[in-house]
């Protein structure tokens, strides 16, 4: 098997690419590339994202039929994908970070600021906050309700349908911190940052 | 409900280790990786290394701690101590560091913050500033407390907010090696001012200043060096004591 970590110039993802060779040792093939035939031949992606919404939409389409790769992987063939903080955020129709900046489009919904009801709350969210499970999902099999994640961010993914919701945490409001919908995974923490109950729901990704 | 975190640090000084714990089953008292791991494993929220190499042509010695510190260890990892340009924090990011912790560079010219944090993202920019009193009011200092820029800490914070740093961490440069607590007057007077998270570092001696350091001074994070050297203190300890003092913590 072989799990694709997307690298598009989206910012650090050293942590993410260190997580998953740890969890996968030598069972699975970890491969860090943009390259698109590289990219098809993958059984899983990871999309990872640091920076503004804006920044990794701009760094997605700098590469030449990039997004339309991620559109036949996840939209056509179906098969599984993660999307971490951005990521995951670049699932929307839309993100309001620095400009109106259009995402992917496959989970209906925008991305806006925290509204940190008029600074009563430090933004960006940043530290161990807990998750609420609202949703079985495959990705957090053996993972307890209100397990600790690291958070790192000041906007959120606001979904239509509410069905996709897998977990929220509890910052000024009730945040959506994980989706699923299909084949599509996305968490707003960083399992990568998590200790060891991050990796396994990384772990969980690669055994889907 | 978020967490308040509790970041032990670690002197690194030519790639090893310069206070640091002192169990006698490390294999490498003086190794920051193997005490990096021991601290993450205890549950350390995050861990923070200042590298306090004086010699240029030892500065590489950090890249190689990072680099092998971050395939151990999978909590955040913070890294300061002589960054002084955009491809100092790049090479660190690309090593494995989590964030970046920046001082002297960001009082000499601030345009480093606003670079860094447009280009890597202000979740990855820590402003550092060291304090000092000087009769009601602070005053940052550089080059590791040696130098007094006569800059207002309080608006230097406001500043570096505005630049898009993601935190602050503030050093009591009165406090720091005293271990008689935070400046929690300090803490609380730059953590009501800006809007993002506020570290408290320098002069913890006991636990009760890292409750202090929260209930009085407002600190989202306590950074704390010795207490957890030689074994005086686990991040278990301190965390279980905060439990039952009542601030929320990842247990």
């Amino acid at each position: 098997m072989k799990v694709t970590i997307v690298d598009y110039n989206s910012g650090n993802i050293s942590s993410v690419i260190n997580s998953f060779e740890e969890v996968a040792k030598d069972k699975v093939n970890i491969e860090v590339t943009s390259d698109l035939e590289k990219i098809k031949t993958s059984d899983k992606l990871v999309l990872p994202g640091q920076g503004s919404f804006k920044s990794c939409v701009d760094a997605l389409n700098k590469i030449d039929g990039l997004t339309e790769t991620l559109n036949e992987f996840a939209i056509n063939n179906k098969k599984p994908l993660l999307g971490i903080c951005v990521g995951l955020q670049m699932f929307a129709d839309v993100g309001y970070e620095e400009t109106e900046t259009n995402g992917l489009g496959w989970i209906s919904g925008k991305v806006s600021k925290i509204d940190n009801q008029n600074g009563k709350f430090k933004l960006p969210h940043i530290g161990w906050n807990q998750i609420n499970i609202v949703k079985k999902s495959k990705i957090f099999q053996n993972i307890e309700n209100n397990s600790h994640m690291y958070f790192v961010h000041s906007y959120e993914f606001v979904p239509n349908d509410e069905s996709v919701i897998v977990a929220t945490t509890d910052y000024c409001s009730n945040i959506v911190c994980s989706v699923e919908k299909e084949n599509i995974f996305g968490t707003q923490f960083h399992p990568e940052k998590s200790d060891k109950i991050g990796l396994k729901i990384i772990d969980n990704f690669i055994n889907l | 409900m978020l967490k308040n975190r509790i970041i032990p640090c670690l002197d690194v000084k030519n790639g090893r280790v310069v206070k640091g714990i002192n169990f006698v089953d490390l294999k490498d008292a003086g190794d920051p990786v193997e005490q990096a791991k021991i601290y993450s494993d205890g549950g350390a929220d995050e861990i923070c290394f200042l590298d306090i190499t004086a010699s240029n042509e030892n500065r590489d010695t950090i890249y190689d701690v990072v680099k092998r510190t971050s395939k151990k260890c999978f909590v955040p990892l913070t890294v300061g101590g002589g960054i002084r340009s955009i491809e100092d924090i790049n090479k660190l990011l690309n090593c494995g560091a989590d964030k970046v912790s920046i001082n002297t560079a960001a009082v000499k010219n601030s345009k480093v913050v606003l670079d860094s944090s447009k280009k890597f993202g202000s979740q990855c920019i820590v402003v550092a500033i060291d304090a000092k009193k000087k009769g009601d009011k602070w005053e940052v200092f550089t080059h590791g407390g040696r130098n007094n820029s006569g800059i207002d800490a309080l608006e230097y914070a406001k500043k570096m907010e505005e630049n898009g740093a993601g935190e602050l961490l503030v050093t009591s440069m009165d406090r720091d090696g005293t271990q008689i607590g935070y400046d929690v007057e300090l803490m609380n007077k730059i953590a009501s001012k800006v809007n993002i998270p506020l570290i408290a570092s320098g002069g913890v001696g006991n636990l009760d200043h890292l409750v202090d350091g929260i209930k009085l001074g407002n600190a989202s994070a306590v950074l704390a060096a010795s207490i957890f050297h030689y074994g005086k203190h686990s991040v278990k300890e301190a965390k279980e004591y905060l439990d039952s003092k009542g601030i929320p913590v990842r247990i």
